[in-house]
């Protein structure tokens, strides 16, 4: 997210003070001194991780301080995996199948691609999964598991060692 | 002090074992044999050579008239080699004869998975009571001195996890339909042809026997109480070859992987997408493992994980371990 605070002592650490109180993680903290508005504004962006649910609550008691939110980045998927799933896919409802990820709030399906040789025959395809963090995506795995349990699916994990 | 053997099983391996302690002067004497039809004994040593021209032209080894049974319970001798068949769900008659030889007060190696899947503990303490050892290298990844690395020469270590590919069969069908494209149909086709696989791959192909190797390694190293039905198993029969395409997109294959998580009560094989860059992935039916510990860090074995001279040589390094241990007093 880009702030714009005043520049002025202690403003940085008001701004980052929330975050770190509810439970976020700051990544990175970029000053961006040569594209500020005014002689006493100064403009940061932050990279967090944080549950989406707790954000609305961190822009509030920014405003709070004084700081303003001027953007909220599009990333916030950070961590990446990739599956593959075999058998009869489609006709198992495939937009249930995506959606049982897609509706956790934490990780989403991002990418797919499909192998389909023949009618009758099992379908194969790669899911990309992207989630906030890795504990998210072995939950998002877990629910595919169960998927894959209740549809019949071959789910292929990858190994991270 | 020549060690006498009693050797139960004729079959390739047991052929791998005759030659060696025919050929290498290794301190040992084979006094008793039995295949599945016959057996022969000779308290100062059997003629070896006699014994596998008779074997090769008349199809048994002896004497119709004398069995395992009689061999494991009345012919002299230090060591019982066990390699006969293994029978995954029962382990007989293979755990009957072990025990037997353990109560005479007799060491055992043994090449055979079920009675070491199914009675580890069993036939543990059955050997400590009676101040013998019970040897199973071979069970678990052929050639690769797994067991007795992890056991001795890493003694001190917390094994952490372990991560391996157990089974060539597998591997060498999940290398050729990645390499030249097969079908796992054909794939599976040429492993029998080149008897990489059996007329009945199930065992193979379902997993199974990766499985019990798990269950082996579960019991031995961590001293767990895992039966086959703990590890959570997918074999690769159900594979694709446009899955491997997929997995090929993004620079990776498919192998079949075990997998041991002692902390998190993890006992899983099954096709994961893994780098092709990747230590675990090796060619044809090969065999490779991974530990990771908290002292000596991650360690990486590479070797054959089956074939009748890999095993015999686990089986043989078995032997040889326990003559050194008697002659050192212990």
């Amino acid at each position: 997210m880009k702030l714009e605070l005043h520049d002025s002592p202690g403003q940085l650490v008001a701004a980052l003070m929330p975050i770190s109180d509810m439970g976020g993680n700051i990544k990175t903290v970029i000053h961006e001194h040569e594209h500020t508005s005014g002689k006493d504004v100064l403009s940061v962006e932050v990279v967090i991780e944080i549950p989406p649910e707790l954000l609305d609550g961190l822009i509030v008691r920014l405003r709070e301080r004084g700081i303003n939110v001027l953007r909220l980045g599009e990333e916030r998927m950070s961590y990446r995996q990739s599956v593959i799933l075999i058998g009869h896919l489609v006709h198992t409802d495939l937009g249930d199948t995506i959606d049982r990820i897609d509706k956790t709030g934490f990780a989403e399906v991002t990418y797919m691609s499909l192998a389909m040789p023949a009618i009758n025959e099992r379908t194969s395809a790669q899911f990309v999964i992207k989630s906030l963090t890795r504990e998210h995506m072995q939950q998002a795995l877990h629910i595919l598991r169960q998927v894959a349990k209740q549809k019949e699916f071959l789910l292929i994990e990858p190994l991270e060692i | 002090m020549v060690v006498r053997l009693a050797l139960l099983g004729v079959g390739a391996v047991g052929r791998g074992i005759i030659h060696a302690v025919a050929e290498k002067n290794l301190g040992l004497i084979i006094t008793a044999v039995a295949d599945s039809r016959s057996g022969c004994i000779d308290p100062n040593g059997l003629n070896l050579k006699e014994l596998l021209d008779r074997k090769e032209k008349i199809g048994i080894c002896g004497d119709t008239s004398i069995n395992a049974e009689a061999i494991v319970q009345t012919a002299p001798y230090d060591i019982l080699v066990e390699i006969t068949p293994t029978d995954a769900r029962k382990g007989e008659p293979a755990t009957s004869y072990i025990k037997e030889a353990l109560k005479r007060g007799c060491h055992v190696v043994t090449s055979n998975k079920g009675p070491v899947a199914l009675h580890y503990h069993e036939l543990f303490t059955l050997a400590l009571k009676n101040n013998v050892q019970f040897r199973f290298e071979a069970t678990v990844a052929g050639a690769i001195p797994i067991l007795q690395t992890l056991m001795h020469n890493l003694g001190g270590n917390e094994i952490q996890s372990l991560y391996g590919v157990l089974n060539g069969t597998c591997n060498y069908i999940l290398t050729r339909m990645a390499e030249e494209k097969l079908t796992y149909k054909q794939a599976l086709d040429e492993a029998r042809t080149l008897g990489y696989a059996e007329a009945d791959p199930t065992y193979d192909v379902k997993g199974i026997d990766a499985a019990i190797k798990l269950v082996i390694l579960a019991n031995t190293i961590w001293k767990k109480n895992v039966s086959l039905d703990d590890v959570d198993v997918t074999g690769i029969d159900l594979l694709t070859e446009e899955a491997l395409r997929l997995a090929e997109q993004q620079d990776a294959t498919i192998r079949l992987i075990g997998e041991i998580i002692p902390e998190d009560n993890v006992y899983r094989l099954c096709p994961r997408i893994i780098p092709k860059e990747h230590p675990l992935v090796v060619q044809g039916s090969l065999n490779a493992i991974i530990v990771r510990t908290d002292l000596a860090g991650d360690l990486l074995f590479v070797g054959k994980g089956a074939g009748s001279l890999e095993t015999a040589s686990a089986v043989i390094g078995d032997i040889l371990s326990i003559r050194d241990m008697d002659a050192g007093g212990n």
